[in-house]
């Protein structure tokens, strides 16, 4: 293949950042960022997409299409540990049949038991890579995850207090703009510690009674800002404390398994597969920590996170702890959400007042 | 003169009004049809308001709006309080029946549940998916069956043996019903068993994982239909309680929210004379298109909303006259 290499994954919360560093500094191929999910990624996404496959397939689809259209020739699937594992030969196939001439490689090829398996697939992307240069660069890029993680929980927790609205996101976006010029791990630390500074010194406003909600939930929907409605910022504008431990860093980088799996015994005697166990850990340490509430979020049919759902109402009875389950699918309405968020605020806020 | 409160709460087929003096005793009540034109419904109710009520002593200070419509009566009519229906329902319930600990609410299109503690919401759940049990699931099926739907009740009761209906999904209900019908079951065994399935339906997806537990109140336009309140308490073992105005709780506790608010607007029944219209707009800012409703007053642009961020917001040049 003579044309330039270009490189394109779904998008994800604001990891093309990361992706981005690790594509062009790493394996020394053009990265294209999709543009951010919108309704018209989703629509394209559906209209190619099984009805009954779950959103964030079609939301995967509306990307590697619109990153086609941007440019793209190279594109990526991540793969994944419940039906995601199975996307990428799905998603590939779709785009044969749409005469799409595209290069894919499928990262759930390789096995985490060998990562020789890996740079095999890295290897799909660029055959003359540096093997040396890329792992300096993977190190920087798991960093950065970091930091965008690290970030993302600071603002999650106090954009709800801020007298001007708005000054945070606009702080995390110059953030994000500026990652992007960063050459390696020292750059990323010390924009992530201006950026840090900046933060600490906006001007809030906290009431006396803080209220604290835990987000819990599937891998791409509790991500994907886009896909759960925004749900995130809209509980945080009313005042509320978000806590959300599902992220890359946590999920990938830190993973606890053991440690997750000793703490809900007795909840849970079996492994359940997928973030299912994340969700009972993560629920049941916020109920124990006197949380006002908790929201779950899931895609539309996620069997894994469907599986959590009874358990979940059992920590809600034995510790008396609100929580609210929302699916998103392709044809969610907004104003069902509106409501159920509205009701759930109201509540929370009702039960604080009597305490 | 006496202050008073009025309470709107629009819901997709019902709309419901009442006027409440400073102790929350209800003056004046209202019920019709929406019929698919809130701002119309509204008119109608005002004017039906307006006679029942005394205007000499009382003046009405404060307007809360409640149900699927709030956003937009509450911009049309000028309200101090927009509540969503599940907060306005359990204040309304609470405020007659401090103690219940359980409130079901099965209305045309949704149906909840809330649960209450010392006269605190808990926790709540609303239907999500399907309209299988629901209002307009019965209504459709009384169609079907040529009994109007205020006697599906009555005729419910008097049945020995209700047929079982398989209801999961309102469109195999109706298949498996009119089979029901031509293998000979009786019509009134066939409509205590969809007064059942009800229940059934509503108990295995709203009331999922909850505990429920007595008092239980039942409302919404459904608790008029005795069938489908006795194939509760067969269920829970329980007795439930149904207020002669359970159809009324949504705007009652509405008005009660527009009473503490304590954001007082004086309320004039003139808005029945004045022209209301809407206009969407698709915003082309953005892949998003998002749908942005504009809502005029005599012409005048009062209020906007549905952008999904600031580059779609609508600015008002001019101020809202009220």
């Amino acid at each position: 293949m003579n044309e330039k290499i270009k490189v394109a994954c779904p998008r994800f919360g604001n990891y093309h950042i990361a992706l981005e560093f690790l594509f062009t500094k790493g394996l020394g191929v053009e990265y294209v960022t999709p543009p951010p999910s919108t309704k018209k990624t989703l629509e394209i996404g559906s209209k190619y997409s099984p009805d009954f496959v779950c959103s964030p397939f079609k939301f995967n689809l509306g990307n590697y299409i619109e990153a086609i259209e941007a440019g793209a020739n190279t594109l990526i699937q991540t793969g994944g540990v419940c039906r995601l594992g199975y996307y990428g030969e799905l998603h590939e196939q779709i785009l044969k049949d749409l005469g799409y001439n595209v290069n894919f490689v499928n990262m759930s090829k390789a096995s985490y038991n060998n990562p020789l398996s890996f740079y095999n697939e890295f290897k799909k992307v660029n055959p003359n890579m540096n093997i040396k240069k890329v792992s300096t660069v993977l190190i920087a890029t798991l960093k950065m995850v970091e930091c965008i993680d690290e970030i993302d929980d600071f603002v999650r927790q106090n954009v709800g207090f801020e007298v001007k609205d708005g000054s945070m996101e606009k702080i995390q976006e110059e953030f994000l703009e500026e990652l992007r010029s960063a050459e390696t791990k020292k750059d990323i630390e010390k924009i992530t510690k201006k950026c840090k500074k900046r933060l600490k010194d906006v001007k809030l406003k906290k009431p006396k009674k803080i209220m604290r909600v835990g987000i819990v939930g599937e891998y791409y929907t509790i991500m994907e800002p886009f896909s759960n409605h925004y749900i995130e910022k809209e509980l945080a504008k009313k005042g509320i404390v978000i806590y959300r431990w599902m992220n890359v860093s946590n999920s990938v980088l830190h993973h606890n398994g053991k440690e997750q799996k000793k703490e809900i015994k007795n909840y849970v005697k079996y492994y359940m597969g997928a973030t299912s166990m994340a969700t009972v850990y993560k629920t049941l340490e916020w109920a124990k920590a006197g949380f006002d509430g908790i929201v779950h979020v899931k895609s539309f049919g996620c069997t894994p996170e469907i599986d959590a759902m009874p358990v979940l109402q059992k920590i809600s009875n034995d510790y008396k702890i609100p929580i609210l389950y929302f699916s998103f699918d392709s044809q969610t309405s907004e104003t069902g959400i509106q409501t159920r968020l509205e009701a759930f605020y109201d509540m929370i806020m009702m039960r604080k007042e009597k305490k | 003169m006496k202050k008073a409160y009025l309470g709107i709460d629009v819901g997709s087929i019902s709309t419901k009004g009442i006027i409440m003096d400073e102790n929350n005793k209800i003056l004046a009540s209202e019920y019709l049809w929406t019929e698919g034109n809130p701002m119309e419904a509204v008119k109608k109710l005002l004017k039906a308001l307006e006679s029942q009520f005394k205007k000499r002593t009382y003046k009405i200070v404060a307007v809360g709006t409640t149900g699927s419509a709030r956003k937009l009566i509450g911009a049309m009519v000028g309200a101090s309080v927009v509540k969503n229906e599940i907060t306005a329902h359990a204040i309304g319930t609470t405020s007659l029946y401090p103690d219940v600990r359980t409130i079901l609410e099965i209305g045309g299109q949704d149906s909840k549940i809330i649960l209450v503690e010392d006269g605190v919401v808990v926790d709540y759940a609303m239907n999500t998916l399907c309209a299988a049990g629901t209002g307009s699931f019965l209504s459709s099926q009384a169609k079907r069956l040529g009994v109007e739907v205020e006697d599906f009740g009555k005729i419910a009761l008097t049945s020995k043996k209700p047929t079982n209906i398989a209801a999961r999904c309102t469109v195999f209900a109706e298949s498996d019903l009119v089979h029901k019908a031509q293998i000979g079951h009786k019509k009134e065994d066939i409509i205590a068993g969809l007064c059942k399935a009800v229940v059934t339906n509503y108990l295995n997806n709203v009331g999922k994982g909850k505990k429920i537990l007595p008092p239980i109140v039942f409302q919404g336009g459904v608790s008029k239909n005795i069938g489908v309140t006795k194939a509760f308490e067969e269920a829970t073992g329980c007795d439930v309680i149904v207020d002669p105005n359970s159809h009324l709780m949504g705007a009652l506790g509405v008005a009660i929210l527009a009473k503490k608010s304590k954001i007082e607007k004086e309320f004039s029944f003139d808005v029945t004379e004045m022209e209301f219209t809407t206009k969407g707009i698709e915003c082309q800012k953005c892949a998003n298109h998002c749908e942005i409703i504009c809502i005029y007053k005599n012409k005048k642009l009062i209020d906007a909303w549905g952008n999904r961020c600031e580059n779609g917001a609508i600015t008002i040049k001019e101020q809202k006259e009220c």
